[in-house]
């Protein structure tokens, strides 16, 4: 099997499995719990604006509160810096929208090449620090298995494959067109499918769960009047 | 009514049944509670977890011991195994992979007895700080579903069980004792104190470290109704609050108790049942009550800060003079960061102190007093819950609090009694006597 012949791979059959395991596994996992149901509360409620409480518990949460930010400021603010960073570099980075677009037909504004490529340094390593972090942390490697060291695997992977692959794009070639070097470019495709069928399965499914938790806890904490 | 005079035998027979597994600990029979316990909301709650470890920072337990155990969502850890061995959304492809966990065993959830019971109040604090905002007391509370049907709770919570359902209250407090109580405020006050007075608006119901420790309470309130022409009375029957069945975790044992307040209400047809100073009986009676009764209620359930808050707002209640002291409100947890009072507290302290300060994480950040969640009511747990006062203690000291007021009987107790060990004189009021103390004078009679 020949570089173009991998990412041929990479671009056609990996892409559409992986992406058909994210979003049926995805489903799933939210569908499985959701069947689960629950009992209608009969005690009377002090507020009726659970909506309210549902998305001050959603966008709240984001920043911890003042009084929790005791200990593990760290951890806190590294989280923000690798969540960031990704962000921008996964949705920010011109070649992503381009090859969103080509699958989809959506795209929006890049950010400007620079802020990509100085999110990258910060980023991988928050990344590495979060790894030592959760070796290191008594709590941490009390709670930590499997799952933990494997998601961060599977998040680390396509920034290091995508590091390797970037020397291979030009952004004055056509979209679509062949890469100078299609080897880094299918293993960076490859990395992230493999991001994509972990995801419905492990801790990364946090990225959807985070927000159907948070809102839960939310509307409960609203029906007493509590501070969702 | 009729319905509700029913079922109550019912409620009884289960509570029975629960505190007979004590005697043949079962860990199946617990998994499948903890499995049974995962509704929609805990699932996707227990699923949610990034391992980020910051709940651990939140719980007093933790602070004080450093003990990694200790961290809140670790606590989980069976109910956790065993909803994803039965439950989770990809269970079976687990099982076809071989990749199942194991079995909850006996010993693991002897172990997890101290975890969930000694080292949690319940308290919710962690809930608080989880940015996933799973509601770890809640699941906590779920979890102990799971052990106290199948053996797991500690051995003086199905004993504190037993004597609730046997006499009435967690200490074996019966009638006579309330009955003798009431005299004496009643001599006190001058006062009359209605019992069992049919057709009143409102029901007081009492906790059994009220009327043992603090029935200066009782009189506060005669004095306090008087002024503000309530209408009130005290049943003879389920007078007691607390609900031993909520702290171990058992609804069956929790029903019992309660309907017992639900039958005097309904004998005694009042509007309004006062949940009196206690996080914990609050929470039993007006968030859980209903739906462990299945029924709304035919009355309302008012908290007594809420209640006097009010009274204070319609200009029924008046005070005259201040406290001078830096007095520091200790909130209940039940009652503030997970039954919604908060304001009303403050507000009732600030209209008799001149000089209330703020403990530092006040309100909903709060420590808990250490004995929330049953914890009081186990004594092996006493050293680790001394010990977890020490956040509480250097918040005291860093506000120069001269004297602490809260509104909770429990947490008054305990903060008493682990002053104490801390070698401290630091004085620990309830809100209601303070209340009380400061009442206006009734104007004199007009001469005939
Ligand atoms: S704070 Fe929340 S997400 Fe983090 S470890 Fe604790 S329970 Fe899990
Ligand atoms: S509820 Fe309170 S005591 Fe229990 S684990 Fe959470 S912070 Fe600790």
């Amino acid at each position: 099997m020949t570089a173009a012949d991998l990412l041929d791979f990479a671009r056609g059959p990996a892409l559409w499995f992986s992406l058909l395991v994210l979003f049926a596994g995805s489903a799933w996992r939210v569908a499985a719990t959701f069947r689960l149901g629950t009992t209608p509360d009969l005690a009377e409620p002090r507020s009726t604006r659970l909506l309210a409480g549902a998305l001050r518990g959603i966008f709240g949460r984001m920043i911890t509160k003042p009084e929790f930010r005791r200990g593990r400021g760290f951890g806190a603010v590294n989280g923000y810096i690798y969540h960031i960073g990704l962000a921008v570099i996964a949705f920010g980075f011109l070649p992503h929208i381009l090859f969103v677009e080509r699958l989809t037909g959506l795209a929006w504004t890049s950010l400007p090449g620079w802020v990509v490529y100085l999110a990258v340094g910060p980023t991988f390593i928050a990344l590495l620090l979060a790894l030592l972090y959760r070796m290191t942390d008594p709590v941490l490697r009390l709670l930590s298995g499997f799952d933990d060291f494997f998601s961060w695997f599977v998040v680390f992977l396509p920034l290091l494959t995508g590091m390797a692959a970037i020397d291979g794009w030009s952004p004055a070639a056509a979209p679509g067109a062949a890469p100078i070097y299609p080897g880094p470019l299918a293993i960076h495709l490859l990395s992230v499918e493999l991001l994509f069928i972990w995801l419905p399965f492990g801790k990364l499914a946090h990225a959807f769960l985070a927000f159907i938790s948070r809102g839960m806890t939310g509307a409960s904490m609203a029906r007493k009047g509590a501070v969702p | 009514m009729d319905t509700f005079a029913t079922q109550s035998p019912l409620f009884e027979d289960r509570a029975r049944a629960v505190l007979a597994s004590v005697a043949a600990p079962d860990a199946r029979r617990a998994a499948q509670e903890f499995v049974a316990q995962a509704d929609r909301d805990a699932a996707f709650q227990l699923d949610a977890c990034v391992h980020c470890g910051r709940c651990a920072e939140a719980c007093h337990f933790y602070l004080v011991t450093r003990d990694p155990r200790h961290t809140p969502v670790y606590k989980l850890r069976p109910m956790l195994k065993a909803w994803q061995r039965e439950r989770a959304p990809f269970a079976a492809l687990r099982r076809w992979l071989g990749l199942t966990p194991p079995a909850v065993t006996a010993t693991e959830l002897s172990e997890w007895s101290e975890l969930l019971y000694d080292t949690c109040n319940l308290c919710g604090r962690c809930t608080g700080a989880c940015p996933m905002g799973i509601d770890i007391a809640g699941l906590v509370r779920r979890a102990r579903e799971g052990m106290s049907v199948a053996g797991f709770a500690p051995a003086d919570h199905y004993k504190a069980a037993q004597r609730a359902l046997d006499t009435g209250s967690p200490i074996g407090l019966r009638w006579p004792a309330l009955k003798r109580q009431i005299e004496i405020q009643e001599k006190e006050t001058g006062l009359k104190i209605p019992v069992d007075a049919e057709g009143a608006d409102y029901l007081v119901i009492l906790s059994s470290i009220e009327i043992v420790g603090f029935a200066e309470t009782i009189g506060a309130l005669a004095r306090i109704f008087h002024q503000a022409k309530v209408s009130w009375t005290v049943p003879s029957v389920g007078f007691e609050a607390t609900n031993i069945g909520v702290q171990m975790g058992s609804r069956d044992v929790a029903a019992a108790l309660l309907s017992r307040i639900v039958e005097a209400a309904l004998r005694l047809k009042v509007k309004y049942v006062i949940s009196p100073e206690c996080g914990h009986a609050y929470s039993a009676l007006r968030w859980e009550g209903p739906n462990l009764l299945g029924m709304a209620y035919p009355f309302k359930v008012v908290h007594i800060v809420e209640l006097l808050d009010q009274l204070v707002r319609e200009g029924r209640l008046k005070t005259r003079g201040k406290d001078n002291r830096r007095l520091a409100f200790h909130d209940p947890c039940q009652l503030v960061r997970r039954g919604g009072v908060i304001d009303e507290p403050r507000r009732l302290l600030a209209g008799v102190s001149n000089n209330t300060v703020e403990l530092p994480s006040p309100g909903v950040a709060n420590f808990c007093c250490g004995g929330g969640g049953g914890v009081s009511a186990i004594h092996r747990a006493e050293p680790l819950r001394f010990a977890a006062f020490a956040c509480k203690q250097q918040q005291v000291e860093a506000a120069g609090a001269e004297a602490l007021v809260t509104a909770c009987a429990n947490c008054r107790n305990v903060l008493e009694e682990a002053i104490e060990q801390y070698e401290s004189t630091l004085p620990v009021l309830g809100l209601t006597e303070l209340i009380a103390q400061y009442l206006e004078p009734d104007p004199p009679a007009a001469l005939p």
